[in-house]
């Protein structure tokens, strides 16, 4: 921390990704999947990230985890360099990631295990609480191939919020669900998130949502993935996905998409 | 139910069958004993109780045997899967030693145990070991490698990982390879049983190789299906009830 940031004031940065470059070597060739990208996330901050498929997103987020090194630049987590996982950046993946030999409830149980301050009956409540958030008290016994493709993600979002880690990184999480789950779980997030004065990095290929939920949007490019723009969406909240303001914003970005990326990736809202 | 309504039926006309074979004389009594033989054999056996004691001796060894291939097995495995210098070495050897029927370790074992339990255990446990290892090394390596990371970001990590996440994902496999190892131990005990004399008890191999040398048939068939009777047995009681967890859980039955 230095002189300057102390006399102004500035709020720690959460996150701090500085000049990370990943390239992933394959027996056919190598993918230059991250150039250079630099993203700073302040504490409580909501960042949307959008982009194609295939532009470095799940990369980005799973070398802020932990779980992949990059080959140039660092990330600093609480102005500490990320070395390996820990839970106090939570990941929810794109694919839901689920254990098999647990059932739904067990699954929410187990980030919630793995924190020694908690008994179990406290445990056990908070797994429920997450259940009903998401609206699957009734399938807490129920076995993960009995769930469908929407209800498996749900459960892999109570998983992630159960244990209240301080930093989210979501990828994709809304993906395979409802419009109408979909709207009432952004309500839902909203609000953790502005309660819990929660970090969260949001991965979403849905321009809409992107505005609707973050506080800033950052536009991806493939081919080697770099950040191309970002825009911080000033609206009050709670956001409602279908207000007018909203579509300006999201008019926008999508208009900066097609500026800078082949058009057929990415599609505004539904 | 129907199902072993049916299967009722069918046993019970192939008992009729064989022993109206015998006494008509189709099937010589020397050749075949009839059903009402072994029938006759079993209540005599069980009155002097030499059935009871050679079923108890041969289901220690089993057990014990099992139990011990179970405990060396397993971690074995895990070892070959987490560390390369281990699958290089101990995997090698484990892939190879698989292929050799363990009632091949007789003349050695009984060289350096003698005519006694250890050898037995010993022939027992080279059945089972290598079989267990197997399957839980090839387990853990069939685990998808996101349970693992997914954990991680849970703040799971080390030995945690292991017991809670690596292990049970591999689960099925190792059930797979239990059940081998298990096979593979009952036939080497009985290989073993009916080839060496073991002084310190009779096991029911040892009852049916003593009903060849006096041609007592009834013994010899009366032993074996005491034999079949123990194989399905251990099926219900030990494997039935985890393969129908596994299937409930993955989703994988029928
Ligand atoms: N483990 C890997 N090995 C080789 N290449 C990889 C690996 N992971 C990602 N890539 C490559 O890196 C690039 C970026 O992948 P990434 O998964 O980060 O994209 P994404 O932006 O999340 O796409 P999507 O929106 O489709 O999820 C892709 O071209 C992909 O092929
Ligand atoms: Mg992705």
């Amino acid at each position: 921390m230095t002189v300057d940031t102390e006399l102004l004031n500035v709020p720690p940065e959460k996150l701090v990704v500085e000049g990370v470059s990943k390239t992933f070597r394959t027996q056919r060739g190598s993918v230059h999947a991250l150039d250079n990208v630099s993203l700073h996330v302040r504490e409580g901050e909501f960042v949307c990230l959008v982009g194609p498929s295939g532009c470095g997103k799940s990369t980005l987020l799973n070398i802020i985890a932990g779980l992949e090194m990059p080959d140039t630049g660092k990330v600093l987590a609480d102005g500490k360099a990320v070395t390996g996982a820990g839970s106090d950046r939570m990941m929810m993946f794109q694919e839901s990631a689920l254990f098999p030999w647990l059932d739904v409830m067990g699954n929410v149980l187990f980030g919630l295990k793995l924190k020694p301050a908690l008994r179990n009956k406290e445990r056990r409540e908070v797994a429920k609480f997450y259940l009903q958030l998401v609206g699957l008290e009734k399938f807490m016994r129920s076995n993960i191939h009995e769930l469908s493709g929407g209800m498996k993600q749900r459960v892999a979002l109570a998983r992630a919020l159960a244990p209240n880690p301080r930093v989210l990184l979501m990828d994709e999480p809304f993906a395979s669900l409802d419009a109408l789950t979909r709207e009432q779980l952004y309500g839902d997030i909203q609000e953790i998130w502005a309660k819990r004065q929660k970090t969260i990095v949001f991965v979403t290929h849905n321009v809409r949502e992107a505005a609707c939920l973050g506080d800033r949007v950052v536009l991806f490019s493939p081919h080697p993935g770099r950040i191309q723009e970002q825009f911080t969406v000033d609206l009050p909240r709670p956001r409602d996905i279908s207000s007018v303001d909203l579509a300006k914003y999201s008019t926008e970005i999508t208009r900066a998409l097609k500026r800078h990326l082949k058009p057929e990736a990415v599609g505004e809202g539904e | 139910m129907k199902r072993w309504t049916v299967f009722a039926l069918f046993f019970a006309a192939f008992v009729v069958t064989w022993e109206i074979l015998v006494r008509k004389g189709i099937w010589p009594p020397v050749m075949v004993p009839s059903p009402v033989d072994i029938g006759k054999y079993f209540i005599a056996s069980i009155q002097d109780r030499s059935l009871l004691d050679a079923s108890y001796v041969t289901l220690k060894r089993l057990l014990l045997g099992y139990a011990i291939g179970l405990a060396a097995g397993l971690p074995l495995g895990l070892l070959n899967a987490r560390f390369k210098i281990c699958a290089d070495t101990l995997g090698l050897l484990a892939l190879g030693l698989q292929t050799l029927p363990s009632v091949c370790w007789a003349p050695l074992a009984l060289l350096w145990f003698g005519q006694t339990e250890a050898a037995i255990f010993f022939i027992v446990v080279m059945g089972s070991v290598w079989s267990i290892a197997l399957a839980t090394d090839a387990g853990v390596r069939n685990v998808p490698p996101i349970y693992a990371r997914a954990a991680r970001t849970m703040g799971s990590s080390g030995l945690h990982t292991w017991l809670k996440v690596i292990f049970p994902a591999s689960l099925p496999f190792i059930v797979s390879g239990m059940k081998q190892g298990w096979a593979f131990a009952w036939r080497s005990l009985m290989a073993a049983e009916i080839y060496v004399i073991i002084l310190t008890g009779f096991g029911l191999g040892t009852v049916l190789h003593f009903g060849r040398e006096n041609h007592a048939m009834d013994q010899v068939l009366g032993i074996m299906i005491v034999i079949v009777l123990i194989g399905l047995l251990a099926d219900k009681i030990m494997f039935a009830p985890m393969e129908r967890f596994l299937h409930r859980r993955w989703g994988t039955a029928k």
